[in-house]
């Protein structure tokens, strides 16, 4: 059976994705993904040849003919977002609920299709990988989440990887729910500051919220040691494992303008042994 | 004045940036329109002084006058709705609140009820009047809550948003109908590779941006290339400095120890306003 873990951090910018990236070539035959569809990142670390590429169409938009339109101003009554004013629709205020396509008596609004992003299935040297481009400033992430999430089960399967890494997306809203739902796993990679402790909770309340089990990695923890033992007394009383500290280095940022993973570009450095050995208690934990 | 503070992506240090600009302007309200993750109050530690409760409608279903026409299901563009023979199911997660189904049902069986999807906390920090939202978790619609944290902008103030992370529906719907975008940017490949993203984002709304740089000299130039050839004016770099980050993960905000930056800000909100007129 295909295993599916998803990396999380609450706010972006704690190291998620560098670490995704290191786990990805630790794990050799695992399927990847990136779930942060609207500034995906891991693309850049992995270096991925595109094999297929699919668009998404979520979400719809009314359009107004304006011929046929007698001004009656109906729809924009009707409409509860504001989307509709005497200057026509505002897409980005309109949700294509079809409310206004509804009451307009002469039928003068239509929805249509609007391409919200796109879907691809690429290779990288480290295994196959599922990831998508949101269109900027598009909503329905949540369903292109799941759209990668489905692909990379359908290429996990054709394949025989046993296991599917997913960069989760930050935040604790749609997107998010989409890349944890049914995971067997929830990794969190916190910063010992204090905001970064308060997303961790809220991000462990989310995986508890879906009965999802979570873990804890800890980055940059000697940055603030006192608050790397805060977070480790936390997860004791609630009975999280925390699988590992990763010191503060810029070997992270060299190899992020290396465009490599820390893990191929710097092998022996602490930061690359410490990561070993989170990979280490994620597999026991999994098995 | 309206100012979003944007970052595209979350840890390049949008939070820090909007909290010491707003410590560092008079007659400031400070929105945190990241609902999902709030933490300009962490900086901040505001006497909360009010609490209310935000709610979006979502359809009740009168099992008496329904005749299980599957009507409203049928319009129901977010399957929010499901008609079984002899049962209606509703999905509050997913309905948007548009009130389609109520029009459509001609038995008028059915009516709206409100579920709360969050909260808004109001207080006051060091003569900054504060607003943030709370999205209850396991919610999955942070647009209205933004909504509800937009509807309480005082326009006789200075006002900062801080805006989500990411380029999607909740970054458009804090920046929307602003007067000025400050994108705070690391200047690294990630960095530059989600500042492009906003931008277009912010190009397509019309609102006028320009950029932070936050922990200069971490990576390469080709941020500072880039914001060249778009014509997008850097207002200011913060370097990489262990005493601000220090203070960060102890929750300071790092005007406070470092008062020759209050003016910093003071002078970049003018150069805003100048480009403004
Ligand atoms: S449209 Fe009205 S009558 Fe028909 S199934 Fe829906 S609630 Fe029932
Ligand atoms: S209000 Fe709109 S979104 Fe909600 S259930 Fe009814 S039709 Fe669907």
């Amino acid at each position: 059976m295909t295993r599916e873990i998803t990396i999380l951090s609450g706010k972006g910018g704690t190291g998620k994705t560098s670490v995704t990236a290191s786990l990805a070539v630790l794990a050799k035959n695992a399927v990847i993904t990136d779930c942060d569809v609207d500034a995906p990142d891991l693309h850049m670390l992995l270096n991925p040849a595109v094999l297929e590429t699919q668009e998404f169409k979520a979400s719809r938009v009314a359009v107004i003919d304006s011929d046929t339109c007698v001004q009656c101003r109906k729809c924009e009554e009707h409409c509860r977002f504001g989307a509709i004013t005497q200057q026509g629709i505002d897409p980005i205020l309109c949700e294509g609920c079809g409310v206004c396509v509804y009451v307009c008596p002469l039928a003068a609004i239509k929805l249509e299709k609007r391409v919200s992003g796109q879907a691809f299935i690429s290779k990288t040297e480290y295994g196959l990988m599922s990831h998508a481009l949101l269109n900027p400033g598009e909503e329905n992430s949540g369903k292109l989440v799941s759209l990668v999430r489905k692909n990379a089960k359908k290429v996990a399967e054709k394949e025989n990887c046993d296991l599917i890494i997913n960069d989760g997306p930050p935040g604790i809203g749609c997107p998010v729910i989409a890349s944890v739902g049914g995971v067997d796993l929830g990794i969190i990679v916190v910063e010992p500051t204090l905001s970064g402790i308060h997303d961790m909770i809220r991000a462990l309340e989310l995986l508890n919220h879906f009965k999802i089990s979570a873990q804890v990695c800890i980055n940059k923890y000697d940055l603030n040691e006192q608050n790397t033992l805060n977070i480790i007394l936390f997860c004791e009383k609630n009975k999280v494992d925390v699988v590992g500290k990763i010191p503060f280095d810029s070997i992270f940022t060299e190899a992020m303008v290396a465009g490599k993973p820390v893990i191929e570009h710097a092998p022996d450095s602490k930061v690359s042994n410490a990561i070993k050995k989170i990979w280490r208690n994620i597999t026991q934990s999994i098995e | 004045m309206i100012i979003t503070v944007a970052s595209g992506k979350g840890g390049t240090g949008k939070t820090t940036v909007a909290v010491n600009l707003a410590l560092s302007l008079d007659n400031v309200q400070l929105l945190d329109c990241d609902v999902e993750e709030p933490n300009a109050h962490i900086l901040l530690n505001p006497k909360i002084t009010q609490t209310k409760p935000v709610h979006s409608l979502v359809p009740v279903i009168s099992e008496d006058k329904c005749v299980y026409c599957g009507k409203c299901a049928k319009f129901c563009e977010f399957n929010a709705l499901f008609v079984a023979p002899k049962t209606v199911l509703v999905f509050p997660e997913l309905c948007h609140s548009c009130g389609g189904c109520m029009l459509v049902c001609s038995k008028d069986a059915i009516t709206e009820t409100k579920r709360k999807i969050g909260v808004i906390k109001k207080g006051n920090s060091n003569n900054i009047d504060l607003v943030y939202g709370e999205l209850n978790v396991g919610e999955a619609m942070a647009v209205p809550l933004i909504k509800a944290v937009k509807a309480e902008i005082n326009p006789s103030k200075n006002v900062v948003i801080d805006a989500p992370p990411g380029t999607a529906c909740s970054l458009v719907s804090s920046v929307h109908k602003t007067d000025y975008c400050i994108l705070v940017t690391e200047p690294t490949p990630f960095g530059l590779h989600d500042l492009k993203i906003t931008v277009q984002v912010l190009k397509n709304l019309g609102v006028p941006m320009g950029v932070i740089i936050n922990r200069a000299e971490v990576g390469d130039k080709k941020v500072y290339d880039y914001c060249k050839q778009e014509n997008i004016p850097i207002l200011m770099e913060i370097p990489f400095s262990k005493k601000i980050a220090e203070l960060y993960s102890r929750g300071v905000p790092f005007v406070t120890d470092m008062p020759e930056w209050k003016n910093k800000f003071q002078e970049m909100q003018k150069t805003i306003q100048r480009c403004q007129k």
